[in-house]
């Protein structure tokens, strides 16, 4: 494991074409359900890719996958040249992987400030003796800390004062704060799962500049989406997922045309 | 500018009445009231303590008492000729460490004592986590009870007696000393002691509430899941938590056993535990002045019951109709009844006052 591990870094360095995120064969099992079965699929630096699928088809349970809360049953990822098969949540997000959450997870009665500071943790250092000594480059690390989530709130458009309790504001605002969060911890590959769930027109269309403005900015981005308009108009491609099995991949255009995705969805078909 | 010069002041005049307080108490109340004010240092240093545990990382320990017990069987077994009985020909006069020895390594045993408690309980939270809790707490006290046979290491139920007195610079605490002519009873002597010790934890827990860790654990206490998705490291942080816990218990069981010269398992039943809870939840979760307000009045309030009811009663009914211990019980579960209907955060929760002083200070650091 610490040669592949190490060779995959050299890859990493060496070949900047190497995708990103690849999975092979994930397989997901719970019980008797399986929930995931041979997901193959790659990821590019710098590409908004889209995953998509009916309720049930196993996009967040593919998440969890890649961000370390579940540990597949069959099948590994490769991030950034490393494999990886159990993951730690905590060890995926020092890798670079960031993620936000279907049903919003954010730190509710921590202020907007300190959820995106906790993002922070991963890039920072001071511990037990740095917090009690209080010394120069403890206090230099705070303050740099502040600043970058300060510009985060800013970057990711929170218009409410920094010490607002989180569970006081909006959802549209606590959607983005999750982002802000997530930005916060330098990832690679920034992981969302329905950013968009319950937001209305006008919120999902500036999602949509805050996603592109983030994708600009060097950040990867996955994105699992209902709002099928979303997807088509910001992904560079598509993978389908249909009861844990991917069904279709490729740009969204012809992705919209294949067969077995219109069947998926309409749910006719029994070929 | 004028808000901090006012702080200082305010600080001066509250540092002044805490150096006062036992000569004021002595006077105004008597001397058994000073010792029942070191007895409220010494919880609020074991409430601040397990604050840590469970009003920063939001971990629920029902069994938070025996850690004061390790660091108190800890300075009782090496500053006493206790342990002559158990190994007479190892130690002929019993075991006498320097109290300032033993109070670090009581810390350090406590808190390795937090880990073990913590290592098998990190996939626990809430009310699971509590009954396991709650079940080591009563491990530690039933083996201090026990531990008397074969090798007779505890002395069992009678506890341990004769343990030595503190001494600062080489004068026990233990006695009158005469300082700059004023005579400084023994009760004064260890208030200014616990005074100083609770300085110091409250100054630790203020650092690390305001720090990287403090901020994880605050996440890992909010939700766990998105803290480590956020790159925390849950299990580190939550055993972090318990040994910090625990070290502050075990100090402070360490002041306790010098201070009473006398240590027994009955010290640390499982009522103990629930008290220094009880004073970290009625002050407030999480807020160091809350929590001090907690184990001021949790700690104070039967004393003055018991000088109260006592002689109310005789003077109504000329006889004690409630035992003042039982009425403790009926109000101590009427107050918490009642905060939890009305302030359920606690007297003085953690985040109106920061949201009051917080835009002030992130100002100021801006």
């Amino acid at each position: 494991m610490t040669l592949r591990q190490a060779q995959g870094r050299l890859e990493a360095v060496y070949d900047n074409s190497l995708p990103l995120l690849q999975l092979s064969g994930i397989g997901k099992q719970f019980g008797g359900l399986s929930a995931l079965s041979d997901v193959s699929l790659h990821i590019q630096r710098g590409e908004i890719y889209g995953l998509i699928g009916p309720n049930g088809a196993g996009k967040t349970t593919l998440f969890n996958v890649i961000t370390g809360l579940y540990q597949p049953s069959a099948g590994e990822f490769q991030f950034n040249g490393t494999h990886y098969q159990t993951g730690k949540p905590h060890m995926l997000a020092q890798a670079g992987i960031a993620r936000t959450f279907q049903n919003i997870r954010l730190f509710a009665n921590l202020t907007a400030l300190e959820n995106v500071m906790i993002g922070r943790h991963v890039r920072t250092r001071a511990g037990v003796f740095g917090a009690l000594l209080r010394n120069q480059a403890t206090r230099n690390e705070e303050h740099a800390i502040a600043e970058r989530a300060r510009e985060l709130l800013h970057y990711v458009g929170i218009s409410q004062p920094a010490q607002t309790l989180a569970k006081h504001l909006s959802y549209g605002e606590q959607r983005r704060l999750e982002i802000a969060r997530a930005l916060a911890t330098d990832p690679q590959l920034l992981a969302l799962d329905e950013p968009a769930a319950g937001m209305n027109a006008t919120e999902t269309a500036s999602l949509r500049t805050l996603l592109q403005t983030i994708r600009d900015g060097g950040v990867t981005v996955l994105l699992i989406e209902h709002d099928v308009k979303l997807i088509m108009g910001l992904c560079d491609r598509v993978a389908v997922l249909d009861y844990g099995k991917k069904i279709a991949e490729g740009v969204p255009e012809e992705v919209r045309k294949d067969p077995a995705v219109i069947d998926a969805y309409l749910g006719g078909g029994n070929d | 500018m004028r808000s901090d010069k006012k702080s200082r002041i305010l600080f001066a005049v509250l540092a002044i009445a805490l150096l006062l307080l036992p000569f004021i108490t002595d006077t105004l109340f008597g001397r058994g009231w000073v010792r029942i004010v070191d007895f409220a240092m010494l919880y609020i240093m074991l409430a601040l303590g397990l604050n840590i545990v469970v009003g920063y990382a939001g971990l629920l320990d029902l069994g938070y008492i025996a850690f004061f017990a390790v660091g108190a069987y800890c300075y009782a077994l090496t500053g006493s000729p206790h342990l002559a009985l158990a190994f007479p020909l190892v130690f002929p006069d019993g075991v006498h460490l320097s109290f300032w020895i033993v109070l670090p390594l009581a810390a350090l045993l406590a808190g390795g004592f937090g880990v073990l408690l913590g290592a098998p309980t990190l996939r626990l939270r809430g009310d699971y986590l509590a009954i396991v809790t709650l079940g080591f707490g009563e491990i530690i006290r039933i083996f201090l009870n026990n531990l008397n046979a074969p090798v007779n290491l505890t002395n069992g139920p009678q506890g341990i007696s004769r343990i030595d007195a503190v001494n600062v610079a080489g004068a026990p605490l233990s006695v009158t000393q005469n300082i700059l002519g004023i005579s400084f009873p023994p009760v004064h002597l260890y208030f200014y002691l616990f005074l100083t010790f609770t300085a110091l934890v409250i100054f630790v827990s203020h650092r690390l509430e305001k720090s990287r860790i403090g901020r994880a654990w605050m996440a890992i206490r909010e939700d766990e899941i998105a803290a480590s998705a956020m790159g925390i490291n849950t299990r580190d942080l939550k055993l972090l938590a318990f040994a910090m816990g625990a070290m502050f218990g075990g100090a402070s069981g360490a002041l306790f056993a010098g201070f009473q010269g006398f240590v027994s398992p009955e010290s640390f039943s499982l009522m103990e535990s629930i008290m220094v809870l009880c004073m970290v939840v009625l002050g407030g979760m999480g807020n160091i002045i809350g929590v001090i307000l907690g184990g001021v009045l949790l700690a104070v309030l039967p004393e003055v019951l018991r000088h109260s009811v006592v002689p109310m009663q005789q003077a109504m009914f000329g006889k004690i109709v409630v035992d003042p211990e039982s009425l403790r019980m009926l109000l101590f579960g009427t107050a918490l009844i009642v905060m939890m209907l009305y302030r359920p955060a606690g007297l003085l929760p953690s985040r109106v006052r920061r949201r009051e002083l917080g835009s002030d200070e992130v100002a100021e650091k801006a």
